[in-house]
């Protein structure tokens, strides 16, 4: 027999669809079918069914040999290498709840820790951009009902948020979007000829590493200023169409993602695709949102923002936060040797991460807390294995609007294992006992 | 002048002796942190690695001794401090030599006195600098006399000199002062300025002036890719530096807000020589 769960959130990318439904067995202990989700949302509800999953705890010797080890091994390892260390950096973050970030934070303050996410390698630029001028921003919700001027500038939702166009940004009837994708006008910047921009009424593809001045010509434009004959390599005449086309728009929404958060320019992309939207207010209604990756990396942000007041790579390590990428961002920290120990939980640098920042890793006492054995595991000295969260744990998540979603517990995680948030809670206390604090 | 207003310098010397784990934070290495202190007292100054407080005296071996006030202590250290971050932080007077080469946060938020390293300097050097002198022989690393994260207030005063190459982000948010390169720069120069001077002795690349409301670059060399926003005026000659040239003139950002003085538009400018 089996039985349905419905209203489940899928936690894979950060568009957190919450309308899966799950078939279950009637002792919810495995799942059947996953519907409504895409491929790797569904690969990531059937990756925890796995046969051959590891379910205990493993430590690496100086050889690379495994053993096997308790849980109360693991939790003493690591509260003894984070309290030992000078500066430890406490990696990850993003792919787990707000309830287990808001326990790491706990630790990370009581041992003086570098907190980071994965917005180092990622939207990190953004929040550099956030910060330096502000941005108008909206919710999914009313890009649904009111956008008919939808710009996706270096990102490929075809693939990396397969749900989104569906969902939100170009087919759904909304309130006053009625007639779906017939009544929008979709705009894609990207150097290269993704699936996305094929489905585009405009495809500019602009040189590599030109989306600064490309955008800082679409300000020009909107102006009415000259132009050069051409910029990033589009002709003038088709910056100003599409200028125009955005102007004419009763509400523009600009999407954008790793294409120009870390290429050329980076951050000042992103101030100036902000600086864009602000000018188009002048016009229009205009917004513009991060395509995050990771389901859960919005709340890390949101809950690091809320206990320290910045979103990512927070120094703890003096007592008070201190942020400032390029100085305390986990690959700079590596790189330069600035760490001595790692913990990573809900992420897995191991493959994301250059390699010679991986391998400092390698040299260092480092911990790897992550439900499935990873890069990031075999060149970590102990790997924890847990609960998969969202599947086998419910718990807060932020969409890419900050829009915070109860994420449900679809099944039982197998005997004996912990989630998160209840390894962080032990290593805490062990922490604690260690500083000798009540 | 009254005797007791004779300024009194004297030199506290610094060799470094130790070298840590890590990296240190000295945000007290300033002469105004030194003044009035003895070579003992100078060496119980708190440093911080990681999480650790340490003593100076653990790192450097001290001698000499503070002047009265910051504007008589001149700080020397002597040899290279690669993982010593934040020397002559605030500092508001006085003077700091570093024979050798420093990591980041050289002079950040310096506020007066004067700065001379012999190397380089890592990312951040005068960082929010408010007045004084930093002059630099060697390379200096991204963000040399930029504004810290999120403030719109970067370099106010003072003058930075670099006899080398610099990297990206240079005088983003400049409201004031002058940055000197002689050698060449990396993308991003004068984003967002709001006033001040950069001059470019050497080779820009591209990405400079952009967001710049008001302010002055000159480069002598060449500049790959000017950005959008900017229009040629007219060509005019100038001394710039000690250099008397003929300098293209270039009027923008065009695609960001500028304000007016007697009806008249205020633009940034970049000049480039011929
Ligand atoms: S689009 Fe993203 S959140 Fe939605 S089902 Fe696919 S992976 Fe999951």
């Amino acid at each position: 027999m089996a039985k349905i769960v419905t209203d489940v959130v899928c936690p894979f990318c950060g568009t957190l669809c919450d309308d899966l439904e799950v078939k279950v067995t009637d002792d919810n202990k495995k799942i059947l079918e996953v519907c409504n989700a895409c491929v790797i949302g569904t690969e990531k509800f059937l990756h925890s069914q796995a046969e051959d999953r590891l379910k205990v705890p493993q430590m690496q010797d100086e050889e690379g040999n495994w053993k096997e080890v308790s849980i109360k091994d693991a939790v003493e390892y690591t509260a003894q290498t984070l309290c030992n260390a000078k500066k430890p950096l406490m990696y990850g973050w993003s792919s787990t709840n707000c309830e287990a970030q808001s326990v790491g934070h706990e630790i990370a303050e009581l041992v003086g820790a570098v907190v980071d996410n994965t917005a180092t390698v990622c939207h990190g630029t953004t929040l550099i951009a956030v910060q330096d001028v502000g941005v108008p921003s909206c919710t999914l919700g009313e890009v649904k009902n009111r956008a008919d001027r939808i710009v996706f500038w270096g990102c490929n939702p075809a693939h990396a948020h397969p749900r989104h166009m569906s969902r939100y940004s170009i087919f759904p009837r909304g309130f006053f979007t009625g007639k779906g994708h017939k009544a929008r006008k979709m705009v894609v910047v990207d150097p290269r000829s993704t699936d996305t921009a094929k489905m585009a009424d405009v495809h500019l593809q602009l040189e590599q590493g030109r989306d600064y001045e490309l955008l800082s010509a679409l300000r020009v434009a909107l102006r009415g200023a000259p132009l050069p004959e051409t910029v990033a390599g589009i002709p003038r005449e088709t910056i100003q169409d599409v200028a125009a086309t955005l102007k004419s728009g009763r509400f523009v929404i600009i999407f954008f993602g790793m294409g120009v958060t870390q290429s050329l320019s980076k951050n000042h992309n992103i101030d100036m695709a902000i600086s864009l939207t602000r000018d188009l207010n002048e016009y229009t209604k205009a917004a513009i949102m991060p395509m995050r990756g990771h389901y859960n990396v919005t709340g890390s942000g949101q809950v690091l923002g809320w206990q320290f007041g910045f979103p990512y790579c927070v120094d703890l390590s003096r007592g008070f936060a201190r942020y400032n990428p390029g100085d305390s961002t986990s690959n700079d920290l590596l790189r330069r040797g600035e760490v001595d120990a790692v913990f990573v939980l809900g992420s897995d640098p191991g493959a994301h991460f250059p390699i010679s920042s991986v391998k400092k890793i390698a040299h260092l006492p480092s911990v790897c807390v992550d439900p499935h054995h990873t890069p990031t595991s075999a060149v970590c000295k102990l790997h924890m294995p847990v609960a998969f969260v969202g599947v086998e744990e419910a718990g807060c998540a932020y969409r890419m609007d900050n829009v915070p979603i109860e994420t449900r517990k679809v099944v039982e995680p197998p005997e004996g294992m912990v989630s998160d948030e209840e390894f962080l809670k032990m290593v805490l206390k062990r922490v604690r006992e260690i500083k000798g604090v009540a | 002048m009254r005797l007791s207003e004779v300024m009194m310098m004297e030199t506290v010397t610094l060799t470094p002796k130790a070298q840590p784990d890590l990296y240190i934070d000295a945000e007290n290495i300033t002469p105004d942190a030194f003044a009035g202190k003895t070579a003992e007292e100078i060496a119980a100054i708190h440093v911080h690695e990681g999480n650790q407080t340490g003593l100076l005296g653990t790192y450097f071996e001290v001698s000499g001794k503070g002047g009265a006030t910051a504007a008589e202590t001149k700080i020397v250290i002597k040899g290279d401090v690669l993982r010593v971050k934040y020397i002559g932080m605030r500092m508001t007077a006085g003077e700091i030599l570093i024979e050798g080469s420093a990591d980041m946060y050289v002079g950040a938020w310096m506020e007066g006195g004067r700065i001379h390293v012999t190397g380089n300097v890592d990312a951040f050097s005068g960082t929010g600098m408010k007045d004084g002198e930093l002059e630099i022989d060697g390379n200096a690393g991204n963000y040399l006399g930029a504004a810290y994260r999120g403030d719109w207030r970067g370099m106010q005063s003072g003058t930075i000199r670099v006899h080398g190459n610099a990297g990206s982000d240079i005088g983003t948010f400049m409201n004031g002062g002058t940055i000197v390169i002689d050698g060449d720069v990396d993308v991003h120069v004068g984003t967002h300025a709001e006033g001040g001077t950069i001059i470019v002795k050497g080779n820009g690349k591209s990405k400079i002036g952009g967001q710049m409301v008001k302010g002055d670059i000159y480069v002598f060399g060449t500049i790959d890719v000017m950005m959008p926003g900017y229009v040629y005026r007219e060509n005019v000659d100038l001394e710039v530096d000690g250099t008397k040239a003929t300098f293209a003139m270039y009027e923008g950002d065009m695609g960001e807000r500028h304000g007016k003085r007697k009806g008249q538009v205020i633009y940034g400018h970049i000049y480039q020589k011929y």
